[in-house]
């Protein structure tokens, strides 16, 4: 029983952050239709540069934070007039290909930058663990939560009642009534990338704490999919759900099933059920239904 | 009277034709002969470039097989893979059981190794019955990780990460154990591959490939079996991607699961996408592109470490990177592949110096 809830606590710990990275990828993918495989990569390039602010710069952490999330907001900028902006109505799988082109180039830049070897963070949260009960939990899970949560309320409340909000919401439901209400698309998915570098680069920063980072780092990007794909490609709320239904599905199965199945099995459980959910739910618990009559 | 510039067709036949004009059939033939010439002449060549030209050749016949198949499904089709490099592993590792553990010939287990990649694709195909784009990509990525899992941990089936040994195929009594002979057998299947795929997009199910591709809806009006056709196309593709792999793994004779990653799958994607997605000879101008652009790439990185001892991470990442980066260029400035511009520079010429 104990085992059980300690596995739950973290898996829920780690599904809080890949809900954080599962709301910058539906973020985008919302706003202008593009999947975007290179969110790992934002990921792991928020993580590493506020680990050079950290470390190399000598930096106070409060400091490295900001200046991070700065850095990371103007690059996404970059990139989306760069990159994305010429893709515009092009197919998806042009789109696709851009972005795991993108990944590629990112994750080259970052290990001719840092190297590939691991790094750690240097502790930024208290080390003493909580215990509850049996349970024993590092601060930085539930710092992690907290942060998580804190945002995604944060996120709620932005799109709920600002103008930009208002006016990003507008964009997802249809870029021609956007445009004739007078709001500017491509200012939109600018914005769009620019929050989803944000929130994905704390993300990063929450999970580099709990284990370092290194090259692979941006294999967590890839989890995204099973949450989004459980939550609705298109839906902020499923997105949220999402992401630590998948969490707390790795951790359970990496706890009970890798003695049957050999290690790995964590990594591969999500995978397994976003198949299973694509045979039948295809578009997740809260997606946009397409129904097609012919 | 001002002679005719241009081909215009005069019957259905000739419009239908795979080679429409005498000057693309002397190409073609010039093509054969040096295909057949090419083995005798590649060492001497590759000595005086450095490298084992035939060993180069080989690896790009058999992506040219792979990217064929990949390009009847996305670029025919419409519809994303991004598990052929899994669905390769299926067919090289089906191979390998098949000739090694089951006692099989390697040309029973050829075809049977594409039948199973085949399956495989099938079922990881059968979300498309209500996916597009966008989802079946994603469905395919998994079955790539799901593929690359059991690769790896299946150790009574697969060997686990040590991989599995594979002899060489035996033709006649004469093993195909070196690039030369090996060579020959590669490229016949390439002519096969490329053959039945041009053949394929003429037929009836080719057509309907392409009206799914370009507006399913109005294909389904027009009384094509949207999924069926879709399904068979998961099918053929990985049937021919499966051929690839076995031919991989015979030729290799040593396969782990290592090779069969994500990286292969976008490699094979973005050598049909450079190549010229929807076109046959894109397909191998892409599998060339993409298996030369690494040797090429060997040189600014020779002269780099001459300089900079310290450059080993930097030359890796450096490859890595290169190769991104041309990927998003050629999608941004170049979206129809290098047989489009090809076909541009071709139709420059025609009629120069009077270009209009």
């Amino acid at each position: 029983m104990w085992f059980f809830l300690q596995l739950l606590v973290q898996g829920l710990a780690v599904g809080s952050v890949y809900s954080l990275i599962a709301l910058g990828f539906v973020l985008i993918y919302k706003a202008s239709g593009v999947i975007n495989f290179a969110q790992g990569e934002l990921l792991m390039l928020g993580a590493y540069a506020c680990l050079a602010f950290l470390t190399q710069a000598q930096l106070p952490f409060w400091a490295a934070l900001g200046l991070t999330l700065v850095a990371m907001g103007l690059a996404a900028l970059v990139l989306e007039r760069l990159v994305l902006r010429p893709l515009i109505g092009e197919p998806v799988i042009s789109i696709i290909m851009a972005t795991i082109g993108l990944a590629a180039v990112f994750k080259a830049a970052t290990a001719a930058a840092w190297g590939t070897q691991l790094r750690s963070f240097p502790p930024i949260f208290p080390e003493q663990p909580v215990k509850l009960g049996q349970v024993v939990i590092s601060q930085v899970y539930i710092w992690t939560f907290l942060t998580a949560m804190a945002l995604m309320v944060a996120f709620a409340l932005f799109f709920k009642f600002t103008r930009l909000g208002v006016a990003m919401r507008a964009t997802a439901n249809s870029h021609q009534v956007a445009l004739s209400m007078g709001i500017s698309v491509k200012a939109i998915f600018a914005l769009s990338w620019c929050i989803s570098a944000v929130v994905s680069a704390i993300g990063g920063v929450l999970i580099g704490s709990i284990n370092g980072v290194n090259i692979t780092f941006s294999d967590f990007g890839l989890k995204v999919f099973p949450a989004v794909i459980l939550g609705g490609l298109d839906s902020i709320p499923g997105a949220v759900i999402g992401g630590l239904v998948i969490g707390i599905l790795e951790n359970l199965s990496g706890g009970y099933l890798s003695q049957v199945f050999g290690g790995g099995v964590k990594e591969v459980a999500p995978f397994v059920f976003l198949v299973l959910i694509l045979m039948v739910k295809p578009y997740g618990l809260f997606g946009t239904e397409e129904i097609e009559r012919v | 009277m001002a002679n005719k510039c241009g081909l215009f067709h005069q019957s259905y036949q000739s419009d239908m034709g795979i080679f429409q004009t005498w000057f693309a059939r002397v190409w073609m033939a010039l093509l054969f002969a040096w295909l057949l010439v090419f083995p005798f002449i590649a060492k001497p060549m590759g000595k005086a470039l450095g490298t084992n030209l035939l060993y180069l050749a080989n690896l790009i016949g058999i992506y040219i097989i792979g990217a064929q198949g990949l390009n009847i499904l996305t670029g025919y089709t419409g519809q994303i893979s991004l598990g052929h490099g899994a669905f390769m592993g299926v067919g090289a590792y089906a191979s390998a059981i098949l000739t090694m553990k089951l006692g099989l010939s390697f040309w029973v287990a050829l075809p049977l190794s594409g039948l199973i990649a085949a399956a495989v694709g099938m079922f990881f195909g059968i979300p498309s019955l209500r996916l597009k784009g966008l989802y079946l990509a994603i469905a395919t990525m998994a079955a790539q990780f799901i593929i690359q899992y059991v690769m790896r941990n299946a150790t009574w089936l697969t060997g686990g990460s040590d991989g599995m040994s594979v002899r060489p195929p035996v033709f006649f009594g004469m093993p195909l154990n070196n690039d030369r002979r090996y060579y020959f057998l590669i490229y016949a299947l390439v002519i096969l591959a490329t053959l039945f795929t041009k053949n394929l997009t003429r037929s009836r199910p080719g057509r309907a490939f392409v009206a799914i591709r370009d507006r399913y809806l109005s294909a389904e009006v027009m009384g094509v079996n949207v999924w069926g056709y879709r399904i068979l196309s998961f099918g053929v593709s990985s049937f021919m991607v499966g051929i690839a792999g076995s031919l991989w793994a015979h030729y290799v004779r040593v396969i782990s699961d290592e090779h069969f990653t994500m990286g292969l799958s976008v490699h094979y994607l973005a050598s049909i996408i450079i190549g010229g997605l929807g076109s046959v000879t894109g397909a191998i101008y892409g599998a060339i592109f993409m298996t030369l652009l690494p040797e090429l790439l060997r040189i600014p990185e020779r002269a780099l470490s001459a300089i900079w001892e310290n450059a080993i991470t930097v030359v890796n990442s450096l490859r890595e990177g290169t190769f991104g980066l041309l990927v998003v260029l050629f999608i941004i400035f170049e979206p129809d592949g290098l047989a489009h511009r090809w076909n541009k520079i071709k139709a420059y010429w025609k009629l120069w110096p009077f270009s209009y």
